[in-house]
């Protein structure tokens, strides 16, 4: 399985789905990380966690933690425009 | 005829500016308090010139979902209360997340109004929102605004008073745009009719949280068993079919619905490379390498500035008062003809107390200026971000570091500026451990012991202040291991804001509301504490009858007693004196005391003023009641013992739990007398002491500490799969 984990600084990949449970992934889903949307890491902190990534045209911080619960696919060209 | 009262609850995402339109609506007409069993702070306020409207401010929350104490706050106000009108800020450069609260604002019926805030900086950004678009589309007004200049306000207010008046409650339910995919659609219209009658009102966000299985707002009707069975059958079968559970299902329907809602509404200028300015500040201040210089650095000069500038200030503040104010109301009221006693508590217990506390205040405004331009700038959230992983070793967040960094100005704004912390478990355990950082009042403790006891040697205040981050360190890593504090991790998620000039009226704001806290003592806790320090110095029970006493004779006052007694406790320390026992005790009503109690008990004048002055000679007299093992010992218990009474209150109103304020305080209490115990105890065996009881108990406590210390986490990592 795929997770925002896996990818490195200026990728970009599609959430396919989330995982974990209650409020943690509730609120990962609120702030707009849900199925089909595609995500960018930006960049890591300087210990390597948390994570900065684009997702809808704004920044957000999650925790390393936290984006093993998100499941994503690499798409070809067209996700690497729309994160955009 | 009176206008009809009309009530405006404010929503919005945080960081939307939510705040400043509340300020730039209300003025100065503002009530602030708590909301019901909770920390979260509750404003109110009218809007200026039309005193019928009020305006409630709710928490800045992104969704309506029933997780954290904000949104139920939030909803629970919106359900219950039943405003004339929701006032909803959206960040106009953030509009698709924004406006998935609205979405969800928008099922309650009642009638909403969109400000698209910060639209000067979309403009600028040459970004093009189309807000009549917007607005035909959501089926409700879209005002654009800009909060901090003031910019279409007004139009905020008169599109409220005017959607009252509005009969139209489903415009936005009835908009094509809003649906959700066909398979979402007909769960939801399956459960509303399941449903029918039992919801008086508000069908389809009712049948909404009851696909989510939202169990908090069902409860609030009554259904059946058969009708419960029916909407589960309903969910199962719609969840299987799109092969996602219930909530996430509907998140994406919204998330979707809002795409479709902003097509073509928003036009974002294309970026070169994409790479905006704070990109390119970022690329340097959360550099793998050179973020940390950067921040020690920025830290070292955030100091220095303000102990230079404050140094300067605090003597000219003693001057008012030990040269200005208190002979002037000596020589009044000695000409009044005032008795003896009554001098003396006035000008020595009430005006000497309370201005000493005081002198503070310049230095500590200083640091507040500072850290308010770090905040306003952007600089805090990325000393957040490159922390993180640091503080979540020893149980904290990032965010656990503001609170910290106040708290070495003063624990009380610092323990408040903890509300920025979302988790309630990360919030207590920053509450805890924020009063071991010393504190500007602890400065005068270590500079006696630095001073007058270790000959000035220069490396007692670094230690004293390392100790302090080690302690927070030490007690978060053994707090975190305990049962209190496992649990269900929650989500970091935070914003790393664009860089921006400050703006004087933010820094200004925030300046006053930690110094105000700080000042606020001053004239309470302290003015009452000194009165009755002043007559327990200076009576004493002889032969049976309470009678005032002389300086000289303050070994029988009945302070003394009372600190003899309590010197039983602190023996074991190394301090088992009345007069150390006595100065430990007053430090509770504000840590600057205990300086000031050896001074009124060995007769030095302004013991404060001459130990920041450095003029250890004049406090040889308290010196010569320590050994060094002892004074030292003594520092370290009233660096971390339990802070001043100010900020047990704010330990308490931030707590909002008599039973976590309790475990704060004595479990501050504890790793003090613990911690001093040990160094004391061991100390002697250092130093050529004999073995005893206390000794090995030292030694026992020590191996303890150690154990809870190095213990494994019992349920480590909590179901995070890697």
């Amino acid at each position: 399985m795929l997770t925002l984990n896996d990818l490195k600084v200026g990728e970009t990949a599609v959430v396919v789905k989330l995982h974990g449970q209650g409020a943690v992934r509730r609120r990962i889903m609120d702030m707009g990380i849900t199925k089909g949307v595609p995500v960018r890491v930006r960049k890591f902190a300087p210990l390597g966690d948390p994570v900065e990534i684009t997702v809808l045209d704004y920044e957000l911080t999650l925790r390393k933690n936290d984006c093993a619960l998100i499941e994503v696919e690499k798409r070809s060209s067209d996700s690497e425009q729309s994160a955009l | 005829m009176e206008p009809k009262p009309i009530k405006i609850a404010l929503a919005g995402n945080p960081n939307s500016g939510k705040t400043t339109l509340f300020n730039k609506l209300t003025g100065s007409r503002q009530r602030i308090g708590n909301w019901p069993g909770v920390t979260i702070e509750k404003k109110e306020g009218t809007v200026k010139g039309l005193k019928h409207v009020t305006i409630q401010d709710l928490p800045g929350i992104y969704s309506l979902s029933p997780y954290t104490p904000e949104e139920e706050i939030s909803r629970n106000y919106l359900l219950d209360e039943e405003p004339d009108v929701i006032l909803n800020i959206v960040d106009s450069s953030n509009l698709e997340r924004n406006l998935y609260l609205t979405t969800q604002l928008l099922e309650l019926d009642i009638p909403v109004v969109v400000a698209l805030n910060f639209i000067d900086v979309t403009r600028r950004d040459g970004d093009k929102i189309d807000s009549s678009k917007l607005e035909k589309r959501l089926g409700c007004p879209v005002v654009e605004t800009s909060a901090l200049k003031g910019e279409g306000v007004d139009e905020c207010i008169a599109s409220c008073l005017r959607a009252t008046e509005s009969e139209d409650r489903h415009a936005y339910a009835d908009k094509k745009d809003a649906k959700f995919s066909a398979d979402v659609e007909k769960a939801i219209n399956e459960i509303e009719s399941v449903i029918g009658d039992v919801a008086r009102k508000r069908h389809r966000w009712i049948a909404i949280k009851a696909f989510e299985r939202d169990t908090k707002a069902l409860n609030r009707i009554t259904l059946t068993a058969s009708q419960q069975e029916k909407i589960e059958a309903i969910i199962r079968h719609t969840e299987e079919k799109l092969d996602d559970d219930s909530e996430s299902i509907i998140t994406t329907a919204r998330y979707e619905a809002i795409k479709k809602l902003t097509d073509n509404v928003i036009v974002r200028a294309k970026r070169k490379d994409n790479l905006t300015r704070s990109d390119r500040i970022d690329r340097i201040v959360t550099h793998r390498f050179w973020a940390y210089p950067i921040f020690i650095a920025v830290m070292a000069a955030l100091y220095y500035i303000a102990i230079s500038l404050g140094i300067n200030t605090q003597d000219m503040v003693d001057g008012w008062f030990g040269d200005g104010l208190i002979p002037l109301v000596q020589g009044w009221m000695e000409g009044a003809g005032a008795s003896g006693w009554l001098v003396g508590l006035v000008t020595d217990g009430i005006i000497g107390g309370v201005g000493a506390v005081l002198s503070f205040v310049p230095q500590m405004i200083i640091l507040f200026i500072l850290l308010g331009i770090m905040e306003d700038i952007g600089y805090m959230a990325r000393i957040a971000f490159i922390l993180d992983r640091l503080f979540r070793r020893f149980g904290l967040s990032g965010k656990s570091f503001i609170p910290m960094l106040i708290g070495t100005g003063c624990s009380v704004p610092g323990i408040m500026a903890s509300r920025t912390i979302e988790s309630q478990r990360d919030r207590r355990m920053t509450i805890i451990n924020t009063p071991m950082i010393p504190c500007g009042a602890k400065l005068p403790i270590i500079a006696l012991v630095a001073g007058a006891v270790f000959g000035g040697a220069w490396w007692v205040a670094p230690l004293a202040y390392f100790l302090g981050l080690l302690a927070v360190v030490v007690s978060g890593i053994i707090l975190k291991k305990t049962k209190m504090f496992e649990g269900d991790p929650s989500p970091f998620v935070m914003e790393l804001p664009a860089y921006h000039v400050p703006s004087v009226g933010n820094v200004a704001r925030s300046t006053w509301e930690r110094s105000w806290s700080f000042i606020k003592r001053a004239g309470t806790v302290i003015l009452l504490s000194s009165v009755v320090l002043w007559f327990l110095l200076h009576f004493a029970v002889i032969d049976g009858s309470l009678v005032m006493i002389e300086d000289e004779m303050i070994a029988d006052s009945i302070a003394a007693k009372v600190g003899a007694v309590l010197g039983h406790l602190f023996a074991p320390l190394g301090f088992g004196g009345w007069q150390a026992s006595l100065a430990t005790v007053t430090g509770l009503i504000a840590k600057e005391e205990v300086i000031s109690t050896f001074g009124v008990i060995f007769s030095i004048e302004d013991a404060i003023g001459i130990v920041e002055e450095g003029d250890f000679a004049g406090v040889a007299a308290i010196a010569q009641h320590f050994t060094q093992l002892s004074a030292f010992s003594f520092m370290l218990f009233n660096l971390f013992c339990p802070p001043c009474f100010a900020a047990m209150g704010a330990i308490k109103r931030e707590m909002n739990s008599a039973k976590w304020t309790w475990f704060a305080i004595g479990y501050l209490f504890v790793f003090a007398y613990i911690l001093s115990f040990i160094v004391y105890q061991v100390g002697l065996l250092f130093t050529g002491g004999a073995f005893s009881v206390l000794s090995g108990l030292a030694v026992v406590l020590l191996a303890g500490s150690l154990y809870l210390l190095f213990r494994k986490a019992p349920r480590a990592g909590v179901h995070v799969s890697a």
